[in-house]
């Protein structure tokens, strides 16, 4: 095998997915509706109730859609993440989990192609709402698509590896709720998503506690000052080290099992 | 080209799937004969790599399946019982998907792609998407797509059932003519005994183990057999009383 046949394999991956996901045409619409409806309807709301002080990387007073835009960013990048999860259980389900199991290269490089292609994904769809962002007074500037790509991008490999290693525990379809319940809710919830840590802390010191320990405030984080042009290098490290420990978990425990008919 | 497997046993935590396996196949066209449930998917699975055993029993083209699986799926096509094919894409993306997970470029693979629709009749559905084929033509792009990468080996599992009589025929038929071409390896199992031809290699797999290997109009000799309906029947009855 030449390094040609492993990059046509990786584009071929890659191109797969972006293809499912323009046909799954519901999948694209709510992948955007989620997101919106927060930012539209939720932030309204909550624009009038909380204020935001200055604090790192904004410079001045900011409005709650403003805060809140990198932590729907990850929220589109952690749906993303979960629901190609999903498709890993439902193409194991429907057997077309087998074609890519035989190919004759190896088995990690096509879990990480499958990882970078949910990464593209991911960013594809950020790139569509930030687009969106700008109807609803929240101004992104140009440069900040150039800045973020790279964060978006290891934060959606993080948590597409985060699925990758979710979706070998289940063991049928139906059990993706209970991923939903117990894995994005608590996530998104219990980080720094909707409001800012120091908020949760004068809430909840134990509450401020948890959000500190979840690796997805470092992610909201790591995107909030790279939409500006800056590395949050604490939110960096701690990324980069939970993408590579869950990346290896992931790869460790993928050990698809086939149901035979005999 | 050849298949070598020895002594290979396979369970389902107690469930017996396979109990020591001896066979030997070479180029032409192999009919794994068997009922449900006499553990052909189970071979192919293993032969196809995604169910794994400790003894290392699998020799394909003078390959070790477990040392050298690389090597083994390069020139191995599959047809799986189940269809695998995406069905939200189109027939081509899903021939150009497969192509690339062997590291064969879009232009390369349309190449191939066109000589093989052709030859199967479906040149014109190569746009559509594979939902709206009938299971016919999916079975025909599955077909393709196991041919892509040009194989020396072709593993089908009862790659015609459900199918009309007209499908049956020209898969079957088109899978014979590979043999002759291309002189391929085909192992092709089947419930069905109206698809097994006197000079077929017969394989009869019953309970887990092979009940006879020869060549048809030889075994029906060896048996006392008028056709293959009589001799699966005695050969598995016999079995069963033993």
């Amino acid at each position: 095998m030449n390094i040609n046949q492993y990059f046509y394999c990786c584009v071929g991956i890659i191109k797969r997915e972006v293809f499912r996901f323009f046909q799954q045409r519901s999948r694209l619409l709510s992948a955007l509706i989620r997101p919106l409806l927060w930012l539209i309807v939720f932030a309204a709301g909550f624009r009038a109730a909380l204020g935001i002080s200055i604090m790192e990387p904004y410079g001045t007073y900011i409005t709650y859609q403003e805060y809140i835009v990198p932590g729907l960013c990850c929220m589109i990048v952690l749906f993303n993440g979960m629901q190609s999860s999903l498709s890993m259980v439902y193409d194991r389900e429907m057997g077309s989990m087998k074609v890519l199991l035989m190919s004759p290269l190896p088995m990690p490089f096509l879990l990480f192609c499958k990882l970078i292609s949910i990464a593209f994904l991911s960013l594809m769809q950020v790139y569509i709402f930030l687009l969106f962002t700008q109807f609803v007074d929240v101004e992104i500037m140009w440069l900040s698509y150039l800045t973020a790509a790279p964060a978006i991008f290891i934060i959606a490999f993080f948590l597409g590896a985060l699925g990758l290693f979710l979706s070998s525990m289940i063991k049928q379809l139906e059990n993706f709720a209970g991923v939903m319940n117990f894995i994005i809710f608590p996530m998104f919830f219990l980080s720094s998503a909707l409001y800012p840590l120091w908020k949760m802390q004068e809430a909840s010191l134990w509450l401020y506690t948890i959000c500190q320990y979840n690796p997805f405030t470092y992610c909201v984080e790591l995107l909030r000052f790279a939409l500006f042009g800056q590395l949050n290098v604490t939110a960096f490290s701690v990324v980069i080290a939970v993408t590579s420990i869950v990346s290896i978990a992931a790869l460790l425990n993928f050990r698809p099992k086939f149901k035979s008919k005999g | 080209m050849s298949i070598e497997i020895k002594n290979l046993s396979f369970a389902y935590k107690k469930k017996k799937a396979l109990d020591g396996v001896n066979l030997s196949l070479s180029t032409g066209f192999n009919v794994l004969l068997g009922p449900n449930g006499a553990g052909k998917s189970t071979l192919f699975s293993l032969l196809t790599g995604l169910y794994h055993t400790k003894q290392n029993t699998i020799n394909i083209n003078g390959c070790d399946l477990f040392s050298n699986k690389a090597k083994v799926m390069s020139q191995m096509g599959v047809v799986f019982q189940q269809s695998t094919l995406d069905l939200d894409l189109s027939v081509k993306q899903n021939l150009l998907y497969f192509a690339s997970l062997h590291g064969i470029s879009p232009k390369k693979a349309l190449l191939n792609i066109e000589t093989i629709l052709s030859q199967l009749s479906l040149t014109e559905r190569l746009h559509d998407p594979v939902r709206t084929l009938n299971g016919g033509h999916r079975r025909r792009v599955e077909i393709a797509r196991a041919l892509i990468h040009q194989p020396k080996v072709l593993l089908l599992d009862e790659a015609s059932v459900g199918l009309d009589v007209d499908s049956r025929f020209l898969i079957i038929s088109y899978v014979r003519s590979l043999c002759q071409q291309l002189g391929i390896c085909v192992l092709w199992a089947t419930h069905l005994m109206d698809e097994v031809e006197p000079d077929d290699q017969l394989i009869i797999l019953h309970n887990g183990k092979v009940q006879a290997q020869a060549l048809c109009k030889d075994l029906c000799e060896q048996h006392d057999s008028i056709d293959v309906y009589q001799l699966y029947f005695s050969l598995t009855k016999n079995s069963e009383a033993m």
